[in-house]
């Protein structure tokens, strides 16, 4: 008599991971299809649309400029997302709520808008096309990401064992690399994938700023997506995907190696 | 610039307590990216596209007057709220139960619960959007079975209409509901439902008596943020939608790529900007923001 509620919850959550799943697994599947134009299920497997994809000079430039904005988006946004929450989490001051949500928004003004003010921007410097900048600009909407992320890892790091450290003679700037560096570094490597993916993922801001020359892979998607939607769209998303499933486990990696080490210092 | 001066003031008063505040200096260069990078762009584009303005103070307001009483924008107002709504009200309802399971259940099945939630909500949101375009389309996969299976004799319009936006929407702001109302349903004391039960509550009666009114803090946080994205959409139901689908979103990208004219996106943009701002200061007093880093 009980139970019978629990299984109805069961059923229904089932079919609700179905949904949110189905979309992803059917654009996998149309991506090695083997037939001429986007049909499902495909009646013969290919590789043929990837061969396109990574074949086709234009797709492998969208590709490199992804990867190279992406990389700057990383590097630029953990590093100082890092020292941020280091310094969020280790200073005394107050407002600390109130501050958070400032750094947090970004992820919260509708992208439109921040696209249109950066293209702006970008256009009275000359800017636009440039890669640097897209990757700065990618930065800023990771670094909330990146915030979130490191404030979680670094909270569980005990400051007994920095003033341990410190109460021995070791200097800040020591103790922070020997002691609360190691501790974090698998959150940190966790916080600059994400980083990667969210510069990786973006399209308004690009699409703006991309101009001619530093077009992503998700403005390409777009542009293609507008004019007309030819399959090898299906491989590059399929590509996507790998990306952010690859990201995924390598994150649930990091995190079990992150509570290990956490266990091993305290 | 208040910014700035949040940021600054509480070092300078702590500024006697010597080395552990010099930790306080290593936010300067997320304050500085952030200033420069996204505070700077958005006042200037703001305060310049204004400025620019030919004519009178008289003849601007005029000007914006016509503009936020004009029917394409008031259209696309009511068009906005209308799906945001629609939206959030719908993603509560899915959301609720997924969320109310990963709380009570253990083991294997919340796991996979959590990576088909996880899996879609860091893909591409061109990628999800392209995934619903080929199962939704004239002859994509749900018109298809349909046909085959013989329930319809035509293809049903899914997409390229209101159906198709809510679709592919709801799909994408899902995961954000799922993940806020699970962390307000976690911090939820079992003891209580005990205590309930133990007092003779039927089950359905201690959930509706007892654990919605505690989740209502998650539903109302929940609600706010899928909100708050759905009003500043674009990509999904410009790539999803039909003509009687514009969002403000659209709107501002028309404004600027069909009619170069700055002045009208700069216009819908702070609109669009100041209830964006407003309904996140709402959630920021009733969110315990903190709770999304974990700390207690």
């Amino acid at each position: 008599m009980r139970s019978w509620p629990r299984y109805l919850l069961r059923l229904y959550v089932a079919l609700m991971c179905v949904w949110l799943v189905a979309p992803i697994v059917i654009v996998v599947i149309l991506a090695f299809s083997g037939d001429g134009y986007l049909r499902f299920p495909p009646t013969s497997l290919s590789l043929q649309w990837f061969a396109r994809f990574f074949g086709n000079l234009q797709w492998q430039r969208a590709l490199l400029s992804s990867l190279v904005i992406g990389a700057i988006a990383c590097i630029v946004s953990t590093t100082i997302g890092f020292f941020a929450a280091y310094a969020f989490l280790r200073a005394e001051f107050r407002g600390k709520k109130l501050m958070l949500s400032l750094m947090l928004t970004p992820v919260i003004v509708p992208s439109i808008i921040t696209a249109i003010a950066m293209y702006y921007l970008a256009g009275r410097l000359g800017l636009i096309g440039n890669f640097l900048w897209l990757g700065l600009c990618h930065a800023v909407i990771a670094m909330p990401i990146v915030l979130l992320i490191l404030l979680s890892a670094l909270r569980a790091v005990d400051p007994n064992l920095e003033r341990a450290a410190l109460g021995l003679g070791g200097s800040h700037t020591r103790v922070f690399c020997r002691v609360v560096l190691p501790i974090v570094l698998p959150g940190v490597l966790s916080a600059a994938l994400f980083a990667f993916l969210a510069s990786f993922d973006e399209l308004l801001i690009s699409l703006f700023l991309a101009g001619v020359r530093a077009q992503t892979l998700p403005v390409r998607i777009w542009n293609s997506l507008n004019l007309q939607v030819e399959p090898t769209i299906a491989a590059v998303s399929a590509f996507l995907i790998a990306i952010t499933a690859l990201i995924l486990v390598a994150e649930g990696i990091l995190r079990q190696l992150g509570q290990r080490r956490r266990r091993a210092a305290t | 610039m208040t910014v700035t001066a949040a940021a600054l003031t509480p070092a300078s008063r702590a500024a006697p307590k010597a080395p552990r505040d010099r930790t306080l200096l290593l936010m300067l260069p997320a304050w500085a990216m952030l200033i420069v990078m996204f505070l700077v762009p958005l006042v200037l584009f703001f305060v310049r596209t204004f400025a620019e303005f030919d004519g009178t103070t008289a003849e601007f307001i005029d000007q914006a007057q016509d503009l936020l009483l004009s029917q394409p924008y008031l259209t696309a107002l009511g068009t906005t709220n209308w799906i945001s709504l629609i939206v959030t009200v719908t993603v509560l309802l899915i959301g609720y139960p997924i969320a109310y399971y990963l709380t009570t259940a253990t083991g294997i099945g919340v796991r996979i619960v959590v990576l088909s939630i996880v899996l879609p909500y860091f893909t591409s949101i061109i990628v999800r959007t392209f995934s619903w375009m080929v199962l939704l389309g004239e002859h994509g996969l749900v018109n298809n079975t349909l046909m085959a299976s013989g329930l319809i004799h035509a293809p049903l319009p899914l997409m390229y209409n209101r159906l198709g936006v809510l679709i592919g929407m709801s799909y994408v702001l899902l995961p954000y509901m799922v993940l806020t109302l699970y962390a307000a349903m976690r911090a939820i004391d079992p003891s209580l439902l005990r205590a309930s039960a133990s007092l003779g509550a039927s089950g359905f009666y201690t959930f509706c008596r007892v654990y919605f009114p505690l989740s209502l803090h998650g539903v109302l946080s929940g609600a706010l943020i899928v909100y708050i994205l759905s009003i500043g959409f674009f990509i999904t139901p410009a790539l999803m939608g039909g003509q009687h689908d514009i969002m403000i979103a659209m709107l501002i990208d028309r404004a600027l790529e069909v009619a170069v004219d700055w002045p009208s996106a700069a216009l819908m943009s702070l609109t669009l900007l100041i209830v964006t701002l407003v309904l996140y200061a709402i959630y920021y007093r009733i969110t315990d923001i903190r709770r999304l880093i974990g700390a207690r």
